[in-house]
């Protein structure tokens, strides 16, 4: 099967600190990949690396086909990412957010009706800025506007956060609909219950590496086999084996 | 490029029509100053009226630099500025977009800070094809630089006071150019003003262009 990402002894920096130390990952073509570990582990960084934010060190990174190395702002238009921010403009309705982002990826204005109704954000809420929704509305506009780009890649970082039950049902059933689809899906969270249920791949990070990988039948425990337990940017650069 | 030109400058505009920072911090703001530097020069009109065409363009550039800072605070909030990074525009579009998002704004401002000369300050208007020009190149010059130095301040934690130090040193041939033009235009002496809008021509077209040329760099370094 195509490889939507191949990352073999990939290194990130930020402020000099080895967020990433030597990541190697390949994540197929329509496969739901759930990344776990410890806080400071590297999985935001990850999904930064994937999207083009974080620039690669050394190492290798091809995602969509796109060198990271050589082109990391080529990747961008491929891929949505879920962050910890929301990326919306609060005084922007959330329809018009949504119609941005489509704007932006080159779609039709048409697909953001069906985005907000996806997430259950219709009526009066469609037609408010986003400065005055709730966080848990928020974060539902940024999952609309992330399920109207129809990228080929979706990078979630903790995508559950904020969510109650209910939203958290529509965003598995997005991901689940996505990945039947073909898209290819990487997921970092915290809520082990929820996202291995998502999951056909589980790998565990620590230190800025990928440390496990396993199926989602059989999911590692953090700080399990290998897992030093340290923070990424705990390593010094000379402990970096990938970093000249 | 263009269409993502488009793209930004509806959505800036869009968001400061809705906010109305413009319309309830920024032309008060202009205004402000055109009084305070009233209550400074005296009552003498005469002498208002002769150091009109300086005041219009400073109350402008102190101005432009809060619709810049705007124009840069926008994209800060709630990762904005990562969003319209991963957003897949190109970066010269971006620059376009927003530089003319606050060309739209100055131009507004320009008109009520132009009013107030007249007003306040007894200016006549003698050569309004010589105002316009040199208007409308001072402020696409005003804001291609805006856009330029704001990209390098926007991403430093100390922008908003960083910006008018970059920023409004760099406009001094718009101040310059500016004045002498509109004191052309007022004491009627046309022709004297086509060198200083020559000047303001190659300020705009040079910045213009460097924006083009860098925005996308500067907006992935700071």
């Amino acid at each position: 099967m195509a490889l939507a990402a191949h990352l073999s002894a990939a290194v990130a920096l930020a402020d000099q600190f080895p967020v990433l130390a030597g990541v190697d990952l390949d994540v197929a073509e329509g496969e739901v990949v759930v990344v776990q570990g410890s806080n400071g582990a590297g999985k935001t960084s990850l999904l930064r690396l994937c999207c083009g934010l974080l620039p690669l060190t050394s190492g290798e990174a091809e995602v969509l086909g796109v060198d990271l190395g050589r082109d990391r702002v080529g990747v961008r238009r491929k891929v949505a990412l879920l962050g910890h921010a929301s990326f919306l403009y609060d005084d922007l309705t959330a329809a018009e957010n949504v119609a941005f982002a489509l704007r932006c990826a080159r779609l039709a204005r048409s697909g953001t009706a069906g985005a907000l109704e996806a997430f259950e954000l219709t009526g009066r809420v469609q037609r408010t800025p986003v400065g005055r929704l709730s966080a848990g509305q928020r974060r539902r506009v940024a999952l609309a506007s992330l399920v109207a780009r129809a990228a080929p890649l979706w990078l979630l970082d903790e995508p559950h956060a904020g969510l109650d039950a209910h939203a958290r049902d529509l965003l598995d059933s997005a991901v689940r609909n996505a990945a039947a689809a073909g898209t290819t899906v990487i997921l970092a969270s915290h809520d082990a219950e929820r996202s291995l249920a998502l999951a056909d791949r589980v790998v565990t990070m620590a230190g800025g590496c990928v440390v496990a990988s396993g199926s989602s039948a059989a999911p590692r425990a953090l700080d399990a086999n290998g897992t030093d337990g340290r923070m990424a940017g705990e390593r010094t650069l000379a402990e970096v084996p990938h970093v000249a | 490029m263009w269409r993502d030109a488009w793209t930004v400058a509806a959505k800036d505009l869009r968001i400061e029509l809705r906010s109305r920072v413009g319309v309830n911090q920024v032309v008060p703001f202009a205004v402000l100053v055109l009084l305070l530097f009233a209550f400074a020069l005296g009552p003498d009109r005469k002498a208002l009226a002769s150091a009109a065409a300086g005041l219009f363009w400073l109350a402008v550039l102190f101005s432009a630099v809060l619709a810049v800072q705007r124009s840069f605070a926008i994209e800060s909030a709630d990762g904005a500025r990562d969003g319209l990074r991963l957003s897949g525009l190109d970066p010269a579009g971006i620059f376009l977009g927003k530089a003319a998002a606050v060309v739209v704004q100055l131009a507004a401002l320009e008109v009520v800070v132009g009013a107030g000369v007249v007003v306040l300050y007894g200016a006549h208007m003698s050569g309004v094809g010589l105002v316009l020009g040199a208007s409308a190149l001072g402020t696409v010059g005003i804001a291609a630089a805006g856009m330029a130095y704001g990209a390098i301040a926007s991403g430093l934690r100390v922008s908003e006071t960083l910006l008018p130090l970059l920023l409004l040193p760099v406009v001094v041939p718009v101040l310059l150019a500016g004045t002498k033009t509109w004191d052309a235009a007022l004491t009627g002496h046309l022709a004297n003003g086509m060198p200083w809008l020559r000047l303001l021509a190659l300020f705009a077209i040079v910045y213009s262009a460097l924006g083009l040329l860098a925005f996308g760099p500067l907006l992935e370094a700071s």
